[in-house]
């Protein structure tokens, strides 16, 4: 098994996330992180799932969401000709005594605190899965009242876009 | 047009066809662009419509609260006939009959909640087979969705995973298009059931009807031509191999490619193979068929898959019940897969050569591009095969229990039966039969429900079948069991005026359970006695005969060997009515070869506790 991260191009159609969704659950595919978003044209959403497979299954998992009627392209961006980052809040204890040691440990991460209260910071981080990680890690002792994460957005790296949308929008 | 209450029937000049040639629509949804010569319809009008436009003979199914506006301008529809079935699975079933006997799209009707989900088991098993059905479906009102109003059900949820694409419409203007997509989408590629759901105000809702519309499927183009140089590695296989065998599915008869495999074979010598799916897309009687491989495929079938050097797989799948245990299958053969879904190559067996296509254009293209090296290679591999042909032919051993032996009515069915005479089957012991006893010689001639395995298919698909070859008798052959599934349709087909005709081979059992209950279960019979024998303490339930004349039917009854041609021959001269033969046939009747469930190909029996002697395969 390993990760692979798919940007999938797919009209943007009520009920495209649920036929991609329900092709994976179907198929026995695991899902280990979605993100849905708009792209540059209103009518095509691009889909960013990181699964979790065999790279036969893969190959298997990438020919059947081609099948879906609504889906328009499917690339596996890999991570080292990508961009791939999350999104993490994350609530932190942070007293008098420890809030400058919180602080000083968020600086070192990039984090912005987002909400402060005499007890508690809120940080907004945003890095690749190992950063988030490695910063959950250092906050740790100082008690993680709760967070929350985004899926993995990624693209790929260089001049090229993953495809010229306008080849697939109808000009009406 | 403005607003009519009744919207009007277009005139002559406002129902042609628009060309396809648009003058520089403004931009905006399609509709907005409409011609000012575009008739405005309601969206139940425009469904019969566009119906009419697409060619649709038939419709098959039940109305109901929310499709009821839909059924207003059928009534009046003289190119649409609607078919009132008796349940919506027969809806469903009778379309894909009419769909696999006519090579068109098959069409179903039915209304929301309940009329919706019992068309559940038909798109599933259109879907496993690849056939061609456009479901339409009234949903409630707008506004109720997601309140959980009556007869509410949401069938595009429950539905996404059985069919191949789904609708649910939101705006009457787009009814031309999405029906034309959906029967698009349906019959092209690899086929099979697009579901279109239409809420009730849509149904009501005026709109411009414009004619053709304009498809907009992006996402959809499935490859057809297959990539020259895979055709030539395949056909360069083909010429090295010393073993090959042509393994035939269902695609071929889809792609209507049986010519150009008939000329495949005969320019290889290959021998070739037809599983349940492609029965008669390849003759019976021509003398390099081996028959049906699979669990209980013939002896030579199953061993020319096993001892092949080369599979050329020709829209086949690698089902579990053709490959038995995938880890031993075919252990030796190099794989060249052709398929026109290319998630189905590589998906259960890694192909060699992969060729997304057609089977049409690859098989011509292979036929073009193959040098024939001389047959001797091939001596040794048809010296086994026919050898095995010969020990091990398809056959059974009569049961001395003094009632007919249930393959030999089977067999006797298909030696009397009317040249182009298409079959029907419903799931189980008398499917495997049919299959293997009965010969076909043309593609669509056997039409059965091979992925999903649904009891209760037979005549259903067979009303939908004649109703799409009138020209042609129509023979169901069900079991017991699967007749009392769905024989509600009989009385759609008495008055209606579909004269099937339907063999029950009736062993008074659920054959194919029993079967393995005697096998694998220790007799222990539990819960497969049918009680529709006649026995000294109980009557026949249902007297099979009493309930074909009560569906308006003929019955017919044959309980001894003796009768069984005569009673064939009254049912084949019947021809203005359905006719029903109850065959009363033995219970312990078992369907061989057997490859058990879940074990290796090499481990087939030819009869219980019969091994084939494969000793002399070294000579290979």
């Amino acid at each position: 098994m390993s990760i692979h991260t798919l940007s999938v191009l797919v009209e943007n159609k009520p009920g495209v996330l649920a036929r991609v969704a329900a092709l994976f659950s179907r198929r026995g595919f695991n899902i280990d992180s979605l993100a849905v978003g708009e792209t540059e044209h209103p009518g095509v959403s691009r889909i960013t799932i990181v699964v979790d497979v065999e790279v036969g299954s893969l190959e298997q998992v990438t020919k059947q969401l081609n099948k879906l009627i609504h889906v328009l392209k499917i690339v596996e961006l890999e991570a080292d000709s990508s961009v791939q980052r999350e999104l993490l809040l994350v609530k932190v204890r942070a007293e008098a005594a420890t809030r400058s040691q919180v602080v000083a440990a968020a600086n070192l991460f990039k984090a912005r605190s987002v909400d402060v209260t005499p007890d508690t910071v809120t940080f907004e981080v945003t890095g690749n899965s190992d950063k988030i990680e490695s910063f959950l890690e250092v906050l740790e002792p100082f008690g993680i009242k709760e967070l929350v994460q985004s899926g993995t957005v990624a693209l790929g790296r260089g001049a090229k876009s993953m495809a010229s949308l306008s080849r697939y929008v109808t000009p009406s | 047009m403005s607003t009519p209450v009744k919207a009007p029937k277009p005139g002559p000049q406002a129902a042609k066809a628009q060309p396809a040639t648009p003058k520089a629509p403004k931009p905006g949804p399609p509709h907005q662009s409409t011609p000012a010569a575009a008739p405005v319809l309601t969206g139940a009008q425009a469904v019969v419509k566009a119906l009419e436009e697409l060619g649709v003979e038939a419709v098959f199914g039940i109305p109901g609260g929310t499709i009821l506006p839909a059924y207003d301008p059928l009534l009046d529809s003289v190119k649409v006939r609607h078919v009132l079935v008796r349940h919506e699975q027969g809806a469903g079933h009778a379309a894909a009959g009419y769909a696999q006997a006519t090579g068109k799209v098959g069409v179903c009707m039915a209304t929301s909640g309940p009329g919706a989900t019992n068309l559940v088991t038909p798109l599933a098993d259109a879907h496993m087979d690849s056939v061609p059905v456009v479901a339409i479906t009234g949903q409630v009102v707008s506004t109720a969705i997601g309140t959980d109003a009556f007869q509410e059900a949401d069938i595009v949820g429950i539905t996404m995973p059985i069919t191949k694409h789904s609708y649910l419409i939101r705006d009457a203007a787009e009814i031309p298009r999405v029906l034309a997509e959906a029967f698009h989408v349906a019959a092209t590629g690899r086929p099979g059931p697009v579901l279109v759901d239409i809420p009730k105000d849509i149904l009501n809702t005026p709109a411009p009807f414009v004619w053709p519309p304009r498809m907009d499927l992006p996402g959809y183009k499935p490859t057809t031509q297959p990539h020259g140089k895979q055709i030539r590695e395949a056909a360069a296989l083909i010429a090295e191999s010393r073993r090959p065998v042509l393994y035939v599915g269902g695609g071929v008869v889809k792609a209507g490619a049986h010519a150009e495999l008939l000329e495949l074979a005969e320019l290889t010598g290959a021998p070739v193979i037809t599983t349940l799916m492609a029965r008669g897309a390849f003759p019976d009687s021509h003398e390099q068929h081996l028959g049906m491989p699979g669990m209980h495929g013939t002896v030579p079938a199953v061993h020319s898959l096993q001892k092949a050097d080369l599979i050329v797989a020709l829209g086949a799948r690698f089902d579990d019940r053709v490959t038995g245990k995938l880890d031993t299958f075919a252990p030796e053969a190099k794989i060249v897969h052709v398929d026109i879904d290319p998630a189905e190559i590589g998906k259960n067996r890694e192909a060699d050569v992969p060729i997304v296509g057609d089977c049409k254009a690859a098989l011509a293209a292979m036929v073009e591009a193959y040098a024939d090296p001389g047959r001797e290679r091939l001596k040794a591999w048809w010296e086994t095969l026919n050898d095995l042909r010969e020990r091990y032919p398809l056959g059974w051993t009569d049961i001395d229990d003094g009632l007919t032996s249930p393959q030999y009515v089977i067999k006797r069915l298909g030696e009397l039966a009317e040249e182009g005479t298409i079959w029907t089957t419903g799931v189980g012991q008398h499917q495997m039969w049919a299959s293997q006893f009965i010969a076909y010689e043309h593609p669509g001639t056997f039409l059965n429900s091979g992925g999903l395995g649904t009891m209760g298919y037979a005549v259903p698909a067979a009303m939908g079948a004649k109703l799409g070859r009138m020209d042609r008798p129509v023979w169901a052959i069900d079991g017991d069991g699967c007749f009392q599934m769905t024989n509600q349709e009989l009385a759609t087909c008495a008055i209606e005026g579909i004269p099937i005709k339907v063999a029950v081979i009736n062993n008074g059992n659920l054959g194919m359970v029993r079967q393995w209950q005697t096998l694998f279960y220790g007799q222990r019979y539990s819960n497969t006695d049918l009680g529709t024998h006649h026995s000294e303490d109980s009557p026949r339930v249902p007297d099979f005969v009493k309930l074909a004349e009560a569906l308006g039917c003929v019955g017919l009854r044959c309980d001894t060997v003796d009768e069984v041609d005569e009673v064939i021959r009254q049912a084949n001269a019947i021809d203005d009515r359905p006719v029903v033969v109850d065959f009363t046939v033995g219970p312990d009747a078992m369907v061989w070869p057997m490859v058990p469930a879940g074990v290796s190909n090499d481990e087939i029996l030819y009869a219980r506790d019969v091994r084939p002697n494969f000793d002399d395969e070294e000579s290979i």
